[in-house]
């Protein structure tokens, strides 16, 4: 067990290692979503009526947020793809090391990384006017909330990267499935203008309780999620808690019982 | 003692279609080394995964110090060093750091790990390199990396899957010296290869494998006996090839073959019908330009033992076989 902890902390530590010899991994990570902070302040922020004080921007930031860490799922598959590539997960498995320390290192790993990410888009979003209005709690609490999203995403991450194997693919895949979910959501603009259908797909996306839970948490209405009298909308908080719940529950096992019986 | 016993291997891709390993048995005495010699897609590389713990055969069994390889991977684990084909360190950290971190993950201190990376990274001449991303590596230099990697714990067994394919002959002379040098060190090493004189240079016995079985197993002497005994070759000037072509005919009690300028006869006295043939040649005034003994190369076991030429067989069934892999 002792060993086991220690094994975690030295996969960990290997991928932050990562950042330091290569720093430009942290810039280009960090530069997508402040670059998506800026683009939707300043071009669709001056055409989209809002109706918050404060601005469209105070809708947007969630929305960002949210986006980000769900790509959490495409960079933990993309990394545990490569590494199978270049052979670095065979020679991890030649090693007397704990079962599971090397898929949970990186989950660790991705997961530091997603802080740091989170600390210099909410400077950027500060910087363009983002004002949290509920206090250091409530917004402390949204954040948490992002990181443990982040977190569980990158189960589902560990799962795809085991399976597609091809880090190419995996690039494909991740994109694929992250886009439209982090779209046909709340996000960015109300479902309240989308088809009947999407509405339905919207509502339960957890993008969106994500999003709309976010919301809340930093102090706003929650107009741009509720519509009609969906429960997932009129219950944020509680629908990404039980999301987050359950993609763990169900990836964390999955995933390292693929990684145990993981044979190429 | 044998410290590496696999027995009866099997091990097929795509529900039977692709098939691996094909009944493969051998083992390695303690304190030798066995060369895997076979062309791509022969099963080298399963044979190590398995051996390694990587992969779990099909059906038959394997131990590594007396310890079953499916049963107890782990403490197998502790035992072995393996070192693949590709590099499989990390490429976006130094040298120092790869090591350092698996020193930490053969659960060795801090300092220990780190004075250990600074014995391998001098042992390997990669000092200087040390604090520069293997990116910036020469392949030879990745190798010796990647190598240095697997002997952090000092094992007593190591596997090396095809340590130059890919390299430099320059990258592949400086590997040989490592591995020799290990081999004085004592360790019991299970060496594969598609290269006849890395094998001849480094295996103290061969196991020469095809399609997923062993054809053929003995010292590289002992092969190319099987093959046939050696030839004596002589080359001589144009205005004397009649005379000598004679002489080397009554040698070696055989017929001759010519070709140019150069004479050749199975011969089974070895050096004694050299001196004879030397003798002769001398008595009747010729001077040969060139003449020896020759004996089969590992290319010509091969040839003789698969009835085709090692690398010919890559194309179809290896590609098939390297997809299985995936």
């Amino acid at each position: 067990m002792k060993f086991a902890i220690s094994d975690v902390i030295t996969i960990t530590k290997r991928q932050l290692l990562q950042l330091v010899r290569v720093p430009e991994v942290l810039v280009f990570s960090t530069i997508q979503p402040v670059m998506f902070v800026l683009l939707f302040r300043f071009v669709f922020g001056g055409s989209i009526a809002s109706g918050q004080p404060g601005g469209y921007v105070q809708l947007l930031m969630p929305g960002i947020f949210v986006q980000t860490v769900a790509f959490t799922l495409a960079s933990t598959a993309i990394g545990l793809a490569e590494d199978m590539k270049k052979g670095l997960i065979d020679r991890f498995r030649s090693l007397p090391i704990s079962r599971g320390a090397v898929i949970i290192g990186r989950t660790f790993g991705d997961a530091l990384l997603n802080i740091l990410v989170l600390v210099v888009m909410a400077t950027a979003g500060f910087a363009v006017g983002w004002r949290p209005t509920s206090g250091i709690l409530k917004t402390s609490l949204a954040f948490l909330f992002l990181f443990v999203f982040g977190y569980a995403l990158s189960w589902i991450g560990i799962l795809v990267g085991l399976s597609v194997k091809e880090a190419r693919t995996v690039q494909s895949v991740g994109f694929l499935v992250t886009f439209p979910l982090t779209f046909l959501s709340n996000a960015f603009a109300p479902t309240t203008g989308m088809p009947r259908a999407l509405q339905y797909f919207a509502e339960w996306n957890p993008v969106s309780t994500m999003v709309a839970a976010c919301r809340q948490l930093f102090g706003l209405k929650n107009q741009f999620g509720a519509t009609a009298n969906s429960w997932p909308s009129q219950h944020p908080l509680q629908t990404s808690l039980l999301y987050m719940v359950v993609l763990m529950v169900v990836f964390i096992p999955l995933s390292i019982r693929k990684y145990k019986n993981f044979s190429s | 003692m044998k410290s590496v016993i696999a027995e009866h291997l099997v091990k097929t891709y795509r529900k039977g279609e692709v098939v691996a390993l094909n009944d493969l048995s051998l083992d390695v005495e303690e304190g030798t080394v066995l060369g895997v010699l076979g062309p791509n897609g022969a099963g080298k590389t399963t044979t190590v995964r398995i051996l390694a713990t990587l992969l779990k055969p099909d059906s038959g069994h394997a131990t590594v110090a007396g310890i079953d390889v499916i049963k107890n991977p782990d403490k197998v684990r502790e035992l072995i060093g393996l070192s693949g084909q590709y590099a499989a360190v990390d490429e976006t950290l130094t040298g120092w750091d790869n090591l350092v971190m698996f020193g930490r993950l053969y659960h060795l201190g801090r300092q220990p790990s780190i004075d250990r990376a600074n014995e391998l990274l001098e042992r390997f001449d990669l000092t200087e390199a040390a604090r520069r991303p293997i990116k910036t590596y020469s392949g030879g230099m990745r190798r010796r990396l990647d190598l240095a990697a697997s002997l952090i714990v000092k094992p007593k067994i190591l596997f090396l899957d095809e340590p130059t394919t890919g390299l430099d002959p320059r990258g592949r002379q400086d590997m040989w010296g490592v591995i020799q040098d290990l081999v004085k060190g004592g360790v019991t090493l299970l060496l594969t290869t598609q290269y006849l004189e890395e094998a001849d240079q480094l295996a103290d016995e061969i196991a020469v494998i095809d399609r997923g079985t062993v054809i053929a197993r003995g010292t590289s002497d002992a092969l190319k006996k099987q093959v046939g005994g050696e030839r004596l070759e002589i080359t001589v000037e144009n205005a004397d090839v009649a005379a000598a072509q004679e002489i080397v005919a009554r040698v070696s009690g055989h017929s001759t073959h010519l070709d140019l300028r150069t004479i050749s006869a199975p011969v089974q006295t070895g050096s004694v019908a050299l001196m004879e043939t030397l003798r002769a040649l001398d008595d009747a005034k010729i001077h040969p330009l060139d003449i020896g003994l020759k004996r089969p190369s590992l290319d010509d076991v091969f040839l003789s033992l698969t009835g085709h030429i090692a690398e010919e067989t890559v194309v179809e069934p290896a590609k098939k076989k390297r997809g299985g892999k995936k």
